[in-house]
Order: C-alpha cells, then sequence, then structure tokens
C-alpha cells in the first residue's frame, strides 16, 4: 500500500542520496520522490510515497528519523493532508479532435501551454488519482507522452518542530594548543 | 584565540582534544601531509599491514575500553580497504571514527589517481559520513564525528578530507559545540511505560532477562545486576552481551540461540515475561519469528527507537539508555514489593517462580553445554574448556568467526564486560587477530588472546608483523581443524556432506612462521599436552603463536536449523543405528 511521507532535513550535500540510500538498502519500494528548499534555504523539504506494507509503514518512518541530517518525518498518509501533483502531457491530436481535447483540458481545469500542427502540451494540477484520469482520457484521443512531477504533500496541522540543542564538546574548554610537539 | 595552521594541524589538534591516543593507520599520497603533523607527536600511530586491519583494530580498542577507536588510510584503494571493519562496527553498535584522505578538491569526479567515491560507498557502511572540502568545516566537523560515533547507539563514523584541506591555512578556533538539531538522543525513558514495566515484571511467574550488546556500550553491568536480584529472573545473554553479568553468577544460564545452550533457548520459549534489555531479537536468537516466545510479554528497553518493534511488537517499549532506566525500574519494583508485603497472592507467585527455576535448572542439567574430551586428539570442547581455566574471566578474549567462535561462547566465561570481543552482527572472518591488538594498545598491561580459527587466522597473517613490530605479548591461539569448520558442518547437516571448497591444506608451520618474524610459535596435538601448551604460551614473555590441532568433523551442537523454532533444537550427532544381527 501507498503511504506519504513528509521530510523536513538539512540541506546540505548528500542529504538525497542518504535518504534513497536507506530506502534502497531497507527494501522499500518508491513511487516518486520530490524535493526543494523551504523558507529557510538551509532547509529541504521532501515528499516520498513508498510501496509497504502495514507492518513496515511505523519502521520507515522510525529509519527515516535516525537519519541525522532529518528533524523531522511525518507519515501523512491517513493524517489530514493535502497531496497534489502536477503533469505535463504531450497529445497528438487529429485536426477533428482538437477543440474536444481543449474541452477536457477544460473539465479538468487544465492549461494548454503550447499548441502546434501536431497536437497539444497541457498542464494539469490536482490530487493523483485525478491526473490518473486525465491522463487516459487523452490517451483516448491520440498519442501521449506524459511526464508526472511525483506527489507534494503538506500537512493541514502543523506540527510542532523539536530541534536538539547544541552539544558542548569537551574539546571547546582548553585554552592552550594540544599538538606542539614533544621535541 | 584564533591560530592560523594547516588543515593537518587542525586535525591532530581536534583529535588531541577528543582524548585520542592511538590512531591505527596506513599512509598514503593524499594524508602525508597528516602524517607529517604526526610525526613525533604523543598521539600514537600504529602502522598496520592491511588497511581492513586499521577498523578492526579500531574496533578492539573501542570494544575493550567503550572509548573511540580511531583508523586513517588514503584515499581510493585505502579507503574501500576499510569498509568490512565499517560495516562490522556498524552492526555491532561500536564507536568508531575513520579519517580518509582525498584527493584535492578540484579533482574530484575527475577519476584522479587513486580517487574513490568514498562518501559514496560509506553510506550504507556508516552511522553517518562527512567530506570536508572546505578548511573551515574541519574542526567542526571532527567534534561532530566523535560526537555522533560515540552518543545514543554508538556506530562508525567516517570523515573524508580532502589534500586541499590537510595542505591549506585557516583559523584555528575551539569548538564549544556540535549543532546537530535533527539528531536525538533518547536517555530518560517514558515514565509511564517503567512503571508499566515494573508492574508486568512485579507480576510475573516466569520473568526472564534476555540481554544483549547495548548492556555493554551503556556500562550498565551494576544496574543489570540490582534487576536480576531484586526479580531472581534467570538471564540469557546473547553473544554481543556475554560479560554484563559475571558467567558464574547464579542466575545466568548461558547464550541464547542458534548455538545457544538448551535451558537458555527453552526458558525463552517458556518464560512469560520477557524483559529484553539492549536487544535486539536478532535472528540467531529468534529463528522463526512467528514461533517466538508465542505467549511471553515483553518488555523492550532499547536506545534506538527503530530498534523496537522492528522484529517483535513488545507490550511495554521503553526508548532510552537502559543504565538510566533500570534503577528507575529497580525503585518501582522494590516499592510494588514492599507495597504488596505477604499476601496470598504474592505466596502464590514465589511458589510459581520457584517452579519455574526448577524447570529452567532441570533443562540445565538435562542438557548442560559440555567440556568433551577424548584420549587419543584435542577436542575442539577440550580447547574452550582450557582457555576458560587460563583466562579465569579476567583476561581479554578475541575470537575469529565460525565453530570456535560458537564453542568459545558456550564455554569460556567472563566475569566483567569488555574482555570479551567478537564480530557477531557480521560476522567477519579475519576479525580476531587484529581486534587482538587493538585491545591490546588499549589496556597494555592485561593478558590478551587472540582465539582464531584456521580460516580466520590466515586472513590475518599479515598483522603478525605488526605484533612483532611493536612486540604485543598477544598469545595467538589456533583452533586449527583444516576446515572452514561452520560451512563444513552445514555442508554435512543439510548438503549430503558435499564438502564443497571448505580442505583447508597448506596450513603453515606455526612454529617457522612465527619464527620468521622473530617470536615463538608451536603444534600441540596431544590432549595431554594442550595445558601445558596453553600455560608455556601464557609465559612467555612477548607474543605466542599455539597451534592447537582438534579434531576435524565435530559439529557444535546445539543447534537450531535454519527455519525452525529455537525449541526445535538438534542436540547431538543422529544416534548410529545398531546392524541388525542375522
Amino acid at each position: 500500500m501507498l503511504q506519504v511521507i513528509s521530510l523536513l532535513m538539512e540541506n546540505k550535500p548528500g542529504s538525497l542520496m542518504r535518504v534513497t540510500g536507506l530506502l534502497s538498502q531497507r527494501g522499500y519500494n518508491i513511487e516518486s520522490l520530490t524535493v526543494a528548499r523551504t523558507l529557510d534555504p538551509e532547509l529541504s523539504r521532501m515528499t516520498i510515497v513508498v510501496d509497504v506494507d502495514s507492518v513496515q509503514r511505523q519502521q520507515v518512518i522510525k529509519q527515516m528519523n535516525k537519519l541525522i541530517n532529518v528533524l523531522q518525518a511525518s507519515d501523512l498518509t491517513e493524517s489530514p493532508a493535502v497531496v497534489r501533483e502536477l503533469v505535463l502531457v504531450r497529445v497528438r491530436t487529429a485536426q477533428e479532435s482538437r477543440t474536444a481535447v481543449l474541452k477536457e483540458a477544460e473539465i479538468f481545469g487544465g492549461r494548454v501551454v503550447d499548441s502546434s500542427t501536431e497536437g497539444f502540451v497541457i498542464e494539469v494540477t490536482g490530487d493523483p488519482e485525478k491526473l490518473g484520469e486525465f491522463i487516459d482520457v487523452m490517451g483516448s484521443y491520440g498519442d501521449v507522452e506524459v511526464t508526472r512531477s511525483g506527489a507534494l504533500a503538506i500537512a493541514l496541522e502543523a506540527r510542532k518542530l523539536r530541534l536538539q540543542p547544541p552539544v558542548p564538546t569537551k574539546a571547546g574548554t582548553k585554552e592552550e594548543l594540544q599538538t606542539e610537539p614533544q621535541s | 584565540m584564533s591560530t592560523l595552521m594547516s588543515g593537518a594541524k587542525m586535525l591532530l589538534e581536534c583529535l588531541a582534544r577528543e582524548g585520542v591516543d592511538c590512531i591505527f593507520g596506513y599512509p598514503g599520497g593524499v594524508t602525508i601531509p597528516f602524517y607529517d603533523v604526526l610525526y613525533e607527536h604523543r598521539i600514537r600511530h600504529v602502522l598496520v599491514r592491511h588497511e581492513e586491519n586499521a577498523a578492526f583494530a579500531a574496533e578492539g580498542y573501542a570494544r575493550s575500553t567503550g572509548k573511540v577507536g580511531v583508523c586513517c588510510a588514503t584515499s581510493g584503494p585505502g579507503a574501500t580497504n576499510l569498509t568490512t571493519g565499517l560495516v562490522d562496527a556498524l552492526m555491532d553498535s561500536i564507536p568508531i571514527v575513520a579519517l580518509t584522505g582525498q584527493v584535492n578538491s578540484k579533482l574530484i569526479g575527475s577519476d584522479a589517481f587513486q580517487e574513490g567515491d568514498t562518501f559514496g560507498i560509506t553510506r550504507s557502511c556508516t552511522k553517518h559520513n562527512y567530506l570536508v572540502k572546505r578548511i573551515e568545516d574541519l574542526a567542526q566537523t571532527i567534534h561532530e564525528a566523535f560526537y555522533v560515533a560515540s552518543s545514543g547507539r554508538p556506530g562508525p563514523v567516517l570523515v573524508d578530507i580532502t589534500k586541499d584541506v590537510f595542505q591549506g591555512q585557516g583559523h584555528y578556533q575551539p569548538v564549544a559545540a556540535v549543532h546537530l538539531p535533527g539528531y536525538k538522543v533518547f536517555t530518560e525513558g517514558h515514565t509511564g511505560q517503567i512503571r508499566r514495566a515494573a508492574q508486568l515484571i512485579h507480576e510475573a511467574e516466569r520473568p526472564l532477562v534476555y540481554g544483549g550488546g547495548g548492556l555493554i556500550a551503556a556500562g550498565a553491568s551494576q544496574e543489570l545486576r540490582e534487576t536480576v536480584e531484586l526479580t531472581d529472573a534467570p538471564v540469557v545473554l546473547t553473544l554481543l552481551g556475554l560479560g554484563a553479568l559475571p558467567a558464574d553468577h547464579p542466575n545466568f544460564i548461558s547464550m541464547p540461540g542458534m548455538h545457544g545452550s538448551y535451558a537458555a533457548n527453552l526458558a525463552l520459549m517458556g518464560c512469560d515475561v520477557m524483559i529484553a534489555l539492549g536487544t535486539r531479537f536478532d535472528d540467531r536468537v529468534t529463528s522463526k519469528l512467528a514461533a517466538f516466545a508465542p505467549h511471553a510479554k515483553v518488555v523492550h528497553v532499547d536506545i534506538d527507537p527503530a530498534e523496537i518493534g522492528k522484529n517483535r511488537a513488545p507490550e511495554v517499549p521503553i526508548v532510552g539508555d537502559v543504565k538510566r532506566i533500570l534503577p528507575k525500574l529497580n525503585r518501582l519494583l522494590t516499592e510494588l514489593a514492599a507495597a504488596e508485603g505477604k499476601t496470598p497472592a504474592a505466596e502464590k507467585r514465589s511458589a510459581a517462580r520457584r517452579a519455574w527455576w526448577h524447570q529452567v535448572r532441570g533443562w540445565k542439567r538435562e542438557h548442560p553445554l559440555e567440556v568433551a574430551t577424548s584420549e587419543t586428539e584435542i577436542m575442539p570442547q577440550h580447547l574452550m574448556g582450557e582457555m576458560d581455566r587460563i583466562s579465569r574471566g579476567k583476561a581479554i578474549v578475541s575470537t575469529d568467526v565460525g565453530q570456535h567462535q560458537m564453542w568459545a561462547a558456550q564455554l569460556i566465561g567472563f566475569s566483567e564486560p569488555r574482555l570479551w570481543l567478537s564480530s557477531g552482527g557480521l560476522g567477519s572472518m579475519g576479525f580476531g587477530l587484529p581486534a587482538a591488538i587493538g585491545a591490546q594498545f588499549a589496556n597494555p598491561g592485561k593478558l590478551v588472546f587472540a582465539l582464531v580459527g584456521d580460516g580466520g587466522f590466515q586472513m590475518s597473517i599479515p598483522e603478525l608483523s605488526t605484533i612483532a613490530g611493536n612486540a604485543l605479548p598477544i598469545k595467538i591461539v589456533v583452533m586449527n581443524n583444516g576446515h572452514l569448520g561452520m560451512v563444513r558442518q552445514w555442508q554435512t547437516l543439510f548438503y549430503n556432506n558435499r564438502l564443497s571448497a571448505v580442505q583447508l591444506d597448506c596450513f603453515p608451520d606455526v612454529e617457522k612462521l612465527a619464527a620468521a618474524y622473530g617470536f615463538k610459535g608451536t603444534t600441540v596435538e596431544k590432549p595431554a599436552e594442550l595445558r601445558g601448551a596453553l600455560e608455556e604460551a601464557v609465559r612467555e614473555p612477548g607474543p605466542y603463536l599455539l597451534c592447537v590441532k582438534v579434531a576435524q568433523m565435530e559439529n557444535v551442537y546445539p543447534m537450531v536449523p535454519a527455519g525452525a523454532a529455537i525449541n526445535e533444537m538438534v542436540l547431538g550427532p543422529p544416534e548410529p543405528v545398531a546392524v541388525p544381527s542375522k
């Protein structure tokens, strides 16, 4: 079953690799993954959709939390959240179908971002199920090429972010350098 | 205070401030700047003969002291040679910091000489890793690395440092604090859960303590002892937990699991409350999970929240440091006992517990772990019995992996933690000898044994040079059965005795081999001579290589076959069927 995970993580080199590496290492199937910076340029938010059985769901979140770069891992599958995705569809249409295609796009709230004698490129945003339906409909009109962005999710209730305070090193207290050579 | 210095010097400064006294390593092109500042510094560098052994030595250092072990290798092949040791430390939760050099940051990604994607390769081999490309980041990163390695659930951390950082100049300022907003260390344990645990344990009629490596990592032997005495519960300790309670403690049964004792496995299956402390329900212990202690209520205390519920859903999960949690639990148990006094329910429970002990002791008597002996050849179990006698629970024993390791775990007792060094989770052959090297450097006054098999020994032969060169008085005892014993056992039991690729012929003459490195070595094969040979090895002031030729086809029993429940143990070889007389 599909689990929607939202991760807030440090925007450091290797952070993305750690998350995908962990998912691959533990054998969780990634359906989609998107990531971008948040308001704080030091942090990124990642939305991952994984295909795991119900027993593994809690484990996935726990393993994500173990990663040092991850500040917060939330399972949004069943909590109040908005999930959206964007799709770009290039459809080849016959002359006769052009108007019909435009009407379908309008029904789905899509925008035509390119128009040519060959066909159209249409952009639609919505929940992943709706996008699936749109792609099917377009497919009935002609050849399609599809690029999906992957799901983005945001929780409806803000979850309090508990960050760990700095930890003093024992090293910082000494004044003199420790590295003069013996001689 | 801010001092201008090279990156290499800065690294050394940070290591000195972290209390490092010993680094196991092997230099190379990109680490020469660091080796230059290390030259004649009070931090000792131990030159190994293969980087894999530097990582194992750092582990031996850490396992025998609890301090962070440090190893160092160059870029490319040097770093890749560390990976086995890193995964080993990750699986057994051992705190080590691995420092590796990397090519000049401008050359990264150009397939430069001895360039390797160390950061990428070691991501899954470490608790965390870093690539330092700017000198401004170096000091902070080193202190972070030590903090991450040694806190929470300990583990290996790798820091990859580019050559230009080593050679560049920067302003060093002491680092006062590490900033890891996403790294949470759980210590205290939830008060409500501890209370629930105390109630459950108090009411148990057949309690059992199932302890693991987390007890050793936490240094919680004293606290464990109190819990054991308050509950009077029998105790089983995993391979990584041996020594948490002295082996001669009356409540200690033995190691459980695939090669654990009859009593330990039946006790796990028969208990009604299982107190799991610092352990992870590993498959070598549980075998078939669906059949593992199906009627027991589990109290699971562990510092890593991901381990709780991973293999077994506990009735009472407690996330935190077992050393902090046990005293609270003990206090509550004492209060509950005092508050109850001598009621009929208490009497009934005492009787049930006496019956439980009667049952456990019965199991121990029925099928004890025995030191088998023979008049004609040395039995492996006999060797372990003699090792137990000569180490007297106080020597450090580092083992390799295989049959000898299982017999050692069954038959050698330890009176304290951190004397028993053994690769459990990863089971890396070649661990025993270099780990003993690390342990000897960390404990210069102690008697250190490297108890290895003929297979694992041959993976570590280069380090005989390290031992000789540093005059380490390590007693290397090779249990030589001429085969890769554990694999041979499986082939005998499950593959129709088709012994494919397990004959270890051409084993060197150890007297000549040791002499080649300038120390003493001998072979013993008569049972009557075994004790004397071990005593001579210990008496010898320097290193000693003792090859003990043992019976070749002995199998480790009990054995839980793969996929079976732990009560479905095979206790011994099948009885030969008598030929019917005509």
